[in-house]
């Protein structure tokens, strides 16, 4: 009998392609964002009405949209003529780093400085799976419940961000920001918490203003949380 | 359920270094599964089992430590187990944590002949 001591992360060779994209990324000049949600809570619009800040600020970006199937959010994207790749993972709820490293040339080509990959709607795995971001950014909005960075702490743990959106919902439903807000930072007290409603417009130039900056300060090594 | 992708990437950890040390037949695997990580640990096993089943692998047992997540103050530098996940020094009430233990998603050893 051999007792044979492996002692290797089970997610090492996606961490080695995640590195391998932030590399990439990293040469290019590209910051890169992972927008995390459960189903529904508004990424694809957020990311629409974030549009014309980020053109205005920017210039460019693109975005990546991930799916199980279809391509109904990148034709979306498209409309506004910013350069969008849709992956469809098939049956997983999830992006990865292969994911991403198939359309890394892609991505490289589009000149952008901003890369906004749109995860498949799920707040359990993408928690796993670096990308290669920079940044994780959790969505969760006022139709939810506030108690859920207690429910789905990795989450909320490994994002740097929070957005809590549809917050002109909030006052005709059970959920408090003020409670969302005490919740996610009990998990992680270094969350940059934004709050938006894409129906009203608050609080997008605020967020997009934080965004750009970090897209446009000195990049520095990344700290991923995981 | 992503478990069925984590047991398939253990799998081809645990194939690639059984060729390298030339052993044939799996008898244990001991991986380790953090608190923090979004992986529940019975439903990796079951993927596993169900992923040898009729391989030349079936029979494996994996064994599963559960790792608690615990941090250290940095402020009072008081070690202390997280209570539901809230990231609060107990004694001082400091946020500043260092996160010591329970984000593991590891394979520790395999046993094999």
């Amino acid at each position: 009998m051999h007792d044979i001591l492996i002692e290797e992360k089970i997610l090492s060779e996606n961490d080695a392609i995640a590195e391998a994209n932030r590399h990439a990324f990293n040469e290019k000049g590209v910051f890169v964002i992972n927008m995390v949600s459960s189903p529904g809570a508004g990424k694809t619009t957020l990311i629409e009405k974030m549009t014309p800040v980020l053109l205005d600020k920017l210039g460019r970006f693109a975005v990546i949209e991930g799916d199980l199937e279809g391509d109904l959010d990148a034709v979306r994207i498209a409309k506004y003529g910013v350069p969008v790749k849709q992956i469809t993972t098939g049956k997983a709820c999830h992006l990865d780093a292969h994911n991403i490293a198939h359309v890394l040339s892609w991505t490289l080509d589009q000149d952008a400085r901003l890369l906004i990959i749109e995860n498949v709607g799920n707040m359990v795995c993408p928690a796993e799976y670096d990308l290669g971001e920079d940044m994780m950014v959790t969505i969760l909005s006022a139709a939810e419940g506030d108690d859920k960075p207690l429910k789905y702490p990795a989450i909320f743990n490994a994002s740097s961000a929070l957005i809590i959106s549809k917050t002109d919902l909030a006052p005709h439903t059970d959920f408090n920001i003020s409670t969302a807000r005490t919740n996610a930072l009990s998990i992680n007290p270094e969350l940059q918490i934004f709050e938006t409603s894409c129906r009203n417009g608050e609080g997008i130039k605020e967020w997009c203003k934080y965004l750009c900056s970090r897209v446009l300060a000195l990049r520095g090594p990344v700290k991923t949380n995981r | 359920m992503h478990e069925m992708g984590i047991a398939k990437s253990l799998l081809e950890i645990i194939k690639r270094e059984m060729k390298k040390s030339k052993v044939k037949r799996l008898k244990k695997v001991r991986v380790k599964i953090g608190e923090l990580t979004a992986v529940e640990p019975e439903a990796l096993r079951f993927c596993f089992e169900a992923s040898i089943k009729d391989t030349a692998l079936d029979g494996a047992r994996l064994e599963i430590e559960d790792v608690p997540l615990t941090g250290k103050c940095h402020d009072c530098r008081t070690r202390f187990r997280f209570q539901h996940f809230v990231s609060l020094c107990p004694v001082c009430g400091g946020k500043k944590i260092e996160k010591l233990t329970g984000t593991e998603l590891d394979l520790v050893s395999i046993e094999a002949v």
